[in-house]
């Protein structure tokens, strides 16, 4: 077990290695820089020809890319030309936001998916099955930002019942309500993305289950004569249940990378909507420093998931 | 059929043309025929057949007598002029340039997008899975390495960054990029289904007669597996829609003069447009919906028509 996980850990090393070089190569070689729009239409070519030998843009790309590993390593991702303010300063305020959003949808999801994947085990090939099979189709093939489109129109615009830009009120007051008026403005991406996000986990548990049924351990209960409702709740959800808590890493990967159009729907100020805004102005360092986050994210979500299916299902360890 | 067989020692020409006729009618039907006989039995199915089809052949004639360039003029005289107003069907943007002929390019050009992105990605996946599976070792753990590598890339920021770096792209570059990063759905599927194809008795066969690898991979391994290339390929068409669109909706997809679903769809980040002239951006968003459901549906009745146990219509 230790050795898998360990050998999934060496093997991230490399790959962070490698994307660290090419995001920062790709970063490099946007056009434009940081500075010429930033600085008046006024300043002087010379000016901003210093700023970027200051600034030691005029380096080989390695030594730039030695710098900045250098400098990553003592937790300092640089200054934002933009914001004129730490990266990381800049990103971890952001990183609340999207992450508090994230955690938010998929205990919602959990909330929606685990119910219908039950059910619909339970009256396998029956109307509910049909329904939710439906349901889970539909959801699964419109694009996602079209949905939150329609619906911060719906709910946001049209019926007025959730607030359309922002994380947190500027009205509201410091402690409880500050707290309220947060959950309030992630509720509607949060029910959104929760309600057509169900498709994995409730496939998943509904064939996890669909198998449990048949299986000895439920035979033996049911001759035991254990209730029906009692079998179900305690013997195959239990048993459904750890392989389900394994989407939780995939589940907030795609989350993540959901979460460039879920912030510009909802000009929620998270690390999508940052990441979206630094294109526009060019701010290398806030971009690589995203991406590679973004990433890391990426990476440690799925190992998260394998480690937990590796331990529940030893079929799947890798050799 | 026994009797005649004894009967005659040497079969005659006659004999033979209704033997095999005889032997055609009784062997498993081609896979394109099942799956038409999948859609003649599936009634909606082949509504959303009809649908797509006609649609896609609409919106590529029609936009042949669009004149893009003078759609995409500003028109500050019709100004959101409402629907039906001024001849214009579907009303006018802030820019005053008419929705409908906009929606007819735009869905030609995301349509085509999406068929292109399909058929690279798709392409490049399979023969990614198909090497990748029957060369067991070394060959395999290098390209799954490229594959984790690739699965970790945040896709869409990736995309817009390289959108940025291209300074004049257009769609074909576009579809290009695209492909880049969608093409593990589709090898991971056939990967997997090529391990375990690749241990059956007539690969083996077949590799002790001395043929070539490339040979049994594209030309036996390939074909046996082809019901599960199209399934796939038809539910990642539907899928790649949203790929162009939702990139677009961004403002990092086709570029502004070019109209696209995703870009219909951006008008309503104006609180304006999203409240007031709805029809700026809703037929776009309904017809996304409208288009990925039904290309997804017939997916689904591709998949079962795949599926032996699921099939509505002829079965073997």
């Amino acid at each position: 077990m230790w050795k898998t996980i360990l050998r999934r850990i060496l093997i991230m090393i490399p790959e962070i290695i490698i994307l660290s070089i090419l995001v920062f190569l790709l970063a490099k070689a946007m056009p434009g820089d940081p500075f010429t729009g930033s600085i008046n239409p006024k300043a002087d070519p010379a000016q901003i020809h210093h700023l970027m030998k200051i600034n030691g843009l005029y380096d080989p790309w390695y030594q730039q890319y030695w710098n900045w590993v250098v400098h990553l390593f003592h937790g300092n991702l640089g200054n934002s030309y933009q914001y004129q303010e730490p990266v990381t300063r800049l990103i971890s305020g952001r990183a609340v936001n999207t992450l508090w959003l994230a955690l938010f949808t998929t205990v919602l999801t959990y909330c929606f998916a685990l119910p219908m994947g039950m059910y619909a085990a339970k009256h396998e090939g029956k109307l509910p099955d049909s329904i939710i099979r439906i349901y889970t189709y539909v959801t699964y093939c419109i694009p996602f930002f079209v949905i939150l489109v329609i619906g911060i129109w719906i709910f946001g615009y049209v019926l007025g019942w959730f607030p359309t830009t922002g994380s947190v009120s500027s009205t509201a007051n410091p402690g409880f309500p500050t707290i309220a008026s947060r959950l309030y403005h992630i509720l509607l991406p949060g029910i959104l993305g929760a309600l057509f996000g169900t498709v994995n986990i409730v496939q998943y548990l509904r064939s996890e289950v669909i198998d449990a049924k048949g299986s000895d351990y439920v035979r033996t209960a049911r001759s035991k004569g254990v209730p029906e409702k009692d079998i179900y709740r305690h013997h195959i959800f239990r048993n459904s249940l750890l392989p389900i808590a394994a989407f939780a890493g995939y589940s907030i990967t795609g989350l993540l990378n959901g979460s460039l159009f879920t912030e510009t729907v909802f000009s929620y100020p998270g690390m999508g909507l940052l990441f979206i805004n630094s294109i526009s102005y060019r701010d290398y360092t806030v971009i690589t420093a995203l991406v590679l986050i973004y990433g890391i994210l990426n990476l440690l979500g799925t190992l998260l998931s394998d480690i937990i299916l590796s331990i529940v299902d030893p079929r799947i360890r890798i050799q | 059929m026994e009797e005649n067989l004894n009967k005659h020692s040497d079969i005659s020409a006659a004999d033979l043309e209704r033997l095999s006729k005889e032997a055609q009618d009784e062997a498993t039907p081609s896979s394109s025929k099942i799956i038409w006989s999948e859609f003649k039995a599936d009634k909606p199915a082949m509504v959303a057949l009809i649908l797509v089809v006609t649609f896609i052949l609409f919106v590529m004639i029609a936009s042949l007598f669009i004149n893009t360039p003078k759609m995409m003029e500003t028109d500050i005289m019709n100004y959101n002029a409402t629907p039906g107003s001024n001849g214009f069907l579907l009303g006018a943007d802030t820019g005053g340039r008419p929705i409908l002929q906009q929606l007819i390019v735009g869905a030609r050009n995301s349509i085509g997008i999406a068929i292109g992105l399909t058929l690279i990605s798709s392409t490049f996946g399979i023969c990614w899975g198909l090497i990748s599976g029957y060369f067991n070792g070394y060959i395999d753990w290098g390209m799954q390495r490229v594959y984790d590598f690739m699965m970790m890339l945040p896709m869409t920021m990736m995309i817009i960054v390289l959108v940025t770096i291209i300074k004049s792209y257009n769609a074909v570059t576009l579809t290009f990029i695209f492909s880049i990063f969608y093409w593990e759905g589709t090898s991971r599927l056939i990967r997997s289904r090529t391990l375990s194809e690749s241990e059956k008795d007539y690969v083996a066969a077949s590799k002790t007669s001395g043929t070539g690898s490339f040979k049994i991979i594209f030309r036996e391994i390939m074909p046996n597996i082809s019901s599960l290339i199209i399934v796939d390929t038809t539910l990642s068409f539907a899928e790649n829609i949203g790929v162009e669109t939702g990139l677009s909706y961004l403002g990092f997809g086709l570029p502004i003069q070019t109209p696209s679903l995703g870009t219909l769809i951006a008008n309503a980040n104006d609180p304006n447009n999203i409240t007031q002239y709805w029809w700026t951006w809703l037929p776009a968003a309904l017809l996304i919906i409208i288009l990925c459901l039904s290309i997804s549906y017939i997916g689904q009745v591709v998949r079962r028509a795949a599926d032996a146990s699921q099939r509505h219509g002829i079965s073997d």
